[in-house]
């Protein structure tokens, strides 16, 4: 049987090679910890800390403040040492909690105690999740026990295990597959007791045969798991293209998965559950994959969130050449760093240094209308038609051809050999129609 | 270490195909037609396609200049003109056509309407029909080694027996680069591997062409008579090398088909009702008007949209 997988897409570089292969290393923070309240959609924590507190490991920092929004747990011990608006990978300034690292690690009461996820409610497992402050780490960022909460539990049909790691260069996912796949299974065993009738997919794609196998074996003889192979190609991994690989339904933007029975959960974040549900820990480290041509030894490592990236390059052994370009996350969907000196979020999953910054290098020509940008679209729009009207900052055209429905992944800009910058425009028109939404 | 990088939006990679890589593709496939047009034709056929190539690019280059335009000859699309217009010049066709028909496509046809992706008819092909309009006598003299007489087309149309084999190899009359099926199919496998086309249109179109001559051509199911129609005129180069043009076809896939399967019923009616025993040229143009209707009915559904309701799933 072949892969499954979907229509349209892209095959770029995929530069996995790079780091795929080194063990993830646990790396100890040297600096402060900046957390800022803003690791997630919706509305920021709210610190419930004051400068000058002495904290302990997965103590509670930052309250979740409204239905949306997430808890923040310190990863070290230490002293409060400010509550200041700081830099975030975003660009912006944004209010976090500085911690002075005393480095004995010292954690709060109960933390690691072992939980049998079978005794618990679903109620409590839920809460626990919440408690831990865990959030979508495939880069969105939604709140989890809001998705394991949908309204109506019994039609769920499936439970995904999003391990695509479709975007180049990143190999976070595929390391823990390896290396921890016992809790990826152990997770998604605890989310399948919040829905008694969903069944448990690993969705991962064809070019990580060693994953595929690692957790192959593992769920031999669970009834209600089954590893999905994928076929590799981007953007496989974004969660409308998993959905519908593995079971065949399609959602657009104005529906959440479970509309069509489906929840879906990264890699990360399903080991995430696992140990707040069953280790009692909260989330308080990520796995980010620091790699791109200009780094000595590109490899993943295990990080306490708060730390500054800056310190992770000097892990992975500094430059090797000038970047000429750092991105927050991957090539395709990641952010472009103006300055290192952030910090290492819930959902930050890489750090790519590329040497050659293939976007600044070519400047836009005409379009000859080669329809690459057609066939590539994930979302089967017209990218070509919706760049006219994002041009002539016409909204209404931009939105009778769907343009809503794009998600930015980027795969009309990659192939386009004219080098139109349609994802780009595509950006800023989506986010002034949202904004005059909201206004309305 | 601040302020060291540049920003911009994702994404941050890009492939290596670009407008220039395609072009030159398109150059390189159409090579071997045009080597074999010169093997057929002679030094004339090879003067003639230096000339429009030469004339093309330059009229291109000065047009910009004068207009203070970006110069963009370096992205090989005045140059893929220039070969085209060659090949579907007769071998007899003086300097002065070629001359005629480069500054033709390249300024009328294609910098007029605003340069490279906003003509709505393929250059090389427009130019030829003005030239054939214009000089019809010249442009349909063919003579291979100085004789002259008829394309095995008008000799099928005239019912006289053609011989398939020769006309596949190509060493029959016609123009420059039209006459050897098998060269072009060189050329076009290369377009394939190389993705630059995709097999939608010429698929569409000789399917639906070879729909239509089977059933009115009037000689039921005679397969000699399909291969001929098929190799024979300008229907493998128009096929696989003119209304693949990205500019003037459709960007959607379904108006890919559509726009096949309208020129294979467009030539099968002006080959076997017409006139003329050709008429891929001008079913390839006036499809070119249809494109913009085409792709208006075409638009895909968007994934995760049902189309009736234009709702959620
Ligand atoms: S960025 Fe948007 S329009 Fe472009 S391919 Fe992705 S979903 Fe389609
Ligand atoms: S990929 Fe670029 S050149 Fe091709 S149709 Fe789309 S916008 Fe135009």
């Amino acid at each position: 049987m072949s892969a499954a997988t979907f229509k349209g897409g892209i095959h770029p570089f995929e530069g996995k090679d790079l780091s795929k292969d080194l063990p993830t290393r646990v790396v100890l923070p040297k600096g402060d910890l900046v957390y800022p309240m803003s690791q997630h959609i919706g509305a920021p924590a709210k610190p419930v800390v004051a400068v000058g507190d002495r904290v302990l490991v997965g103590q509670r920092i930052g309250e979740a403040n409204g239905f949306v929004s997430a808890n923040i747990c310190s990863s070290v011990s230490g002293k409060v040492k400010a509550i200041e608006k700081r830099l975030m990978v975003s660009g912006a300034m944004g209010e976090a909690v500085v911690i002075e690292n005393d480095g004995e690690y010292t954690p709060v009461e109960g933390m690691g105690k072992e939980r049998d996820y079978t005794k618990l409610t679903k109620e409590e497992i839920r809460q626990y999740v919440k408690d831990a402050g865990i959030v979508g780490m495939g880069g969105a960022g939604f709140p989890t026990h809001i998705k394991l909460t949908p309204k109506d539990e019994n039609a769920i049909d499936y439970v995904l295990v999003n391990g695509a790691e479709c975007e180049p260069y990143l190999t976070s996912d595929y390391r823990m597959m390896l290396e921890e796949p016992e809790k990826i299974v152990g997770g998604l065993k605890v989310i399948l007791r919040l829905f008694d009738k969903a069944k448990g997919l690993i969705c991962i794609e064809d070019n990580k045969p060693e994953a595929i196998e690692k957790l192959n074996s593992l769920v031999k003889g669970e009834e209600r798991v089954e590893v999905k192979v994928l076929k590799t190609k981007y953007p496989q991994g974004a969660e409308r293209q998993v959905i519908y690989a593995a079971t065949g339904r399609s959602i657009n933007s104005s529906m959440l998965p479970a509309d069509a029975g489906c929840i879906v959960n990264n890699v990360d974040t399903v080991i995430s559950i696992y140990m707040a549900v069953c280790k009692s820990t909260p989330l308080i480290r990520r796995i980010v994959t620091v790699t791109g041509e200009a780094v000595k030894t590109p490899q993943n490592f295990n990080v306490k969130t708060g730390t500054n990236y800056a310190e992770l390059i000097e892990e992975a052994g500094g430059y090797i050449s000038e970047p000429a370009k750092i991105v927050s996350g991957g090539p395709m969907m990641g952010m472009a760093l103006f300055d290192i000196n952030v910090p290492v979020t819930k959902t930050s999953s890489a750090l790519l240094c590329l040497t050659k910054d293939g976007v600044a290098e070519q400047e836009p020509t005409a379009c000859i209308r080669c329809g690459r940008c057609v066939e590539a679209c994930p979302s089967k729009l017209v990218p070509q038609k919706m760049l006219e009207y994002a041009e002539k900052f016409d909204d209404e055209g931009f939105q009778r051809l769907y343009g809503m429905e794009c998600y930015e992944c980027g795969s009309c800009t990659y192939v386009c050999p004219a080098r139109r910058r349609l994802t780009q425009a595509f950006k800023q028109t989506r986010r002034s129609i949202l904004d005059s939404r909201r206004k309305k | 270490m601040s302020n060291l990088l540049n920003v911009s939006a994702s994404p941050h990679v890009r492939s290596q195909v670009t407008t220039r890589t395609i072009m030159r593709d398109v150059a390189i496939a159409l090579l071997p037609a045009a080597a074999f047009g010169v093997f057929n034709f002679g030094m004339k056929a090879l003067i003639t396609i230096v000339t429009c190539v030469a004339a093309s690019v330059l009229s291109e280059y000065i047009y910009e200049k004068l207009l203070g335009k970006p110069i963009t000859t370096s992205d090989y699309s005045a140059v893929v003109t220039g070969l085209l217009l060659a090949m579907n010049l007769p071998s007899s066709a003086p300097v002065w056509m070629s001359l005629i028909g480069s500054v033709f496509a390249i300024i009328v046809v294609k910098q007029l309407f605003g340069g490279l992706g906003q003509n709505f008819m393929n250059p090389a092909l427009a130019a030829r029909c003005f030239l054939l309009i214009s000089f019809t006598g010249r442009m349909t003299d063919f003579a291979v080694d100085g004789m002259t007489g008829p394309t095995p087309l008008a000799a099928l149309k005239a019912g006289e027996s053609v011989d398939v084999a020769k006309m596949f190899l190509g060493t029959t009359q016609g123009t420059i680069g039209e006459t050897s099926a098998v060269f072009l199919l060189i050329g076009a496998a290369y377009l394939f591997v190389r993705k630059v086309i995709s097999f939608r249109i010429p698929c569409a179109y000789l399917a639906a062409f070879a729909v239509f001559a089977l059933i009115f051509g009037g000689r039921g199911f005679d397969m000699n008579y399909l291969a001929a129609q098929l190799f024979g005129g300008g229907l493998m180069l128009g096929a696989f090398f003119m209304a693949t043009d990205y500019v003037t076809s459709p960007i959607t896939p379904m108006g890919q088909i559509v726009f096949g399967v309208v020129l294979g019923i467009l030539t099968g009616i002006f080959r076997i009702f017409g006139g003329s025993a050709e008429g891929v040229s001008y079913a390839i143009i006036f499809s070119n008007l249809l494109v913009p209707l085409i792709e208006k009915v075409t638009i895909p559904t968007p994934f995760g949209i049902r189309k009736e309701t234009g709702h959620a799933k």
